[in-house]
């Protein structure tokens, strides 16, 4: 590896844990400005013109505050997991592709950190290793609520990476390949979303239970579950699990954004191949918001209902898709390309057998009472 | 190749280290922590032998489901701390015993075989690719891939029967 391949990688990777970072700060304010619009209030407008230095001084506020480890607790552990939370969420992004081959000053340099033949599944790995943080963080604190909340969200983590890996799986079918670039390139004609529409809502649900978001906001239940992991947390260590949660809330919607909506590629970005990170912006940007509407709009679902949904219907729904997903293309390889469309025909009735489903539980419940 | 080969040693002194903090820790959930770091490292050696996707399986895999069911099985039996005082008194003898009979055989192994290219020094580059497994799984390998996944739906299903409600169904 010569000199400057490994500046341009080192530069890579600053620059993206910089740009994640900086999105972490300003996605908090983004977050509770949308919501605050949602449910017709102002949200933070003091600190700044229009509130866009309120992330400046939540960080120095949290910085100031006083760091609390209670005193039984197993220090080291609880040390170490906000920072085991944080670093996959940061990791998780480096085999993103962010745009094309650009040209700065003579050199050819690809927008992505590591474009490796295996990128998907890296992105599984790392998701996994993630789990580590919540399950410790509770454990460490040596308190029983701290450590059922994190059993709690655990179990819920790895419950829905099922359904996420398996939605993987779909995407992997279609492109033929596991490498992100080669996933973006295939999607050069038509957005994978297209193809596959349940397969991405499935991906985006499993995400948010896999962020313990939105509905499945188990560790923000301090009214009836007592929070969770994070409840012996204060000051830095508290927003380091914070700051995790929202870096990869960023993380994971450039991933939705690779995966199901064409990645950097947008009109004109073969000539003006600058435009990639431009476009993944404006992608990133929209499904934040996704998410941040479901928070505003849906109750927080009740634990056992979650964990039913997560494997009575997500993970048979996902099965599906990936059959489905493999007969459409084993049809148009035989018959012709026009047998794809099979495959958005079948996973939308798959997608309404399984809200079918759901309302049928619904209904039983109803009655039992 | 001298950057592999000290890539190696300070990962082989980690795995080696790791394994041996899994063995002495007094507390079950620091053990479980130390075999974490464990796979991770093998995982890193898979990457040097140029099979990436053999490693990121087992960081996914072992690193990151089994040892988190084991964690939630440590935690929630709350058996965390081990007694002082060893409950079986025939084990530490056996394990003496079996320890040595393993490296008598892996001394033998080595020893003999060498030569014949048990340690090799060419990375798997053709056969650590992602097509590589999978067409290896799908034609050579089928049969036993079929019967691992029948045994993984049979111990599946045998896990629900196990802990399922009884009260309800009334048939399980």
């Amino acid at each position: 590896m010569d000199s400057a391949l490994f500046w341009e990688m080192v530069i890579k990777a600053l620059i993206l844990i910089l740009v994640l970072l900086t999105g972490f700060a300003y996605l908090t304010y983004y977050e509770r400005r949308g919501l605050a619009r949602i449910q017709s209030r102002v949200g933070p407008n003091r600190a700044g013109p229009a509130g866009l230095l309120q992330p400046v001084a939540d960080a120095v506020k949290l910085i100031f505050k006083e760091e609390f480890i209670p005193g039984k607790a197993y220090k080291l552990v609880f040390i170490l997991a906000p920072i085991i939370t944080v670093v996959p969420a940061i990791l998780i992004t480096a085999t993103v592709p962010w745009g094309g081959v650009v040209n700065i000053g003579g050199r050819e340099v690809m927008l992505s950190i590591a474009d490796v033949n295996v990128g998907v599944l890296y992105i599984m790995s790392v998701a996994s290793i993630a789990v580590y943080g919540v399950v410790l963080g509770g454990w460490a604190s040596n308190n029983k609520y701290a450590m059922m909340g994190g059993l709690r969200s655990t179990a819920q983590m790895v419950s829905y990476e099922l359904a996420l890996g398996l939605s993987f799986v779909g995407v992997i079918l279609l492109a033929n390949s596991m490498r992100m670039s080669e996933i973006v390139e295939a999607q050069r004609n038509l957005w994978f979303v297209v193809i596959q529409p349940v397969g991405a809502i499935v991906f985006f649900f499993a995400t948010l239970a896999e962020l313990n978001r939105g509905p499945f906001d188990m560790p923000e239940a301090e009214q009836e579950l007592s929070a969770g992991y994070n409840v012996e947390y204060s000051g830095m260590k508290f927003a380091l699990f914070f700051m995790a949660e929202y870096t990869k809330m960023v993380s994971i919607s450039a991933i939705i954004a690779t995966l199901f909506f064409g990645g950097f590629r947008g009109p004109w970005v073969d000539a003006v191949p600058g435009l990639g990170p431009l476009y993944m912006f404006i992608k990133i940007f929209l499904i934040l918001f996704l998410m941040i509407w479901v928070r505003a709009s849906w109750p927080r679902i009740r634990y056992d209902r979650l964990m039913d949904f997560g494997w009575k219907i997500m993970l048979p729904l996902s099965l599906a898709l990936v059959f489905i997903s493999a007969i459409g293309i084993l049809f148009a390889e035989l018959y012709g390309d026009m047998w794809m469309w099979l495959v958005p025909i079948l996973s939308i009735v798959a997608g309404a057998i399984a809200v079918h489903t759901i309302n049928l539980s619904l209904r039983r419940k109803a009655n039992a009472r | 190749m001298t950057t592999d080969l000290i890539l190696f040693l300070i990962l082989a002194a980690v795995a080696i280290a790791t394994a041996v903090g899994m063995l002495l820790s007094r507390n079950a959930v620091y053990s479980a922590l130390f075999l974490v770091l464990n796979f991770t490292t093998v995982a890193v050696f898979y990457l040097l032998l140029g099979a990436p996707f053999i490693a990121i399986t087992q960081v996914t895999v072992y690193a990151g489901a089994i040892m988190v069911l084991f964690l939630f099985v440590i935690m929630l039996l709350g058996s965390e701390k081990l007694p002082e005082r060893t409950v079986l008194p025939w084990q530490k003898p056996t394990a003496v015993f079996l320890a040595f009979v393993l490296m008598v055989e892996g001394a033998y192994l080595i020893f003999t075989q060498t030569a014949s290219g048990i340690i090799t020094n060419n990375p798997v580059e053709s056969t650590g690719s992602p097509q590589a497994i999978g067409e290896l799984l799908f034609s050579e390998y089928l049969l036993p891939f079929e019967v691992t996944s029948i045994l993984l739906l049979v111990a599946m299903v045998g896990a629900i029967v196990l802990t399922g409600d009884r009260k309800k169904g009334g048939q399980s």
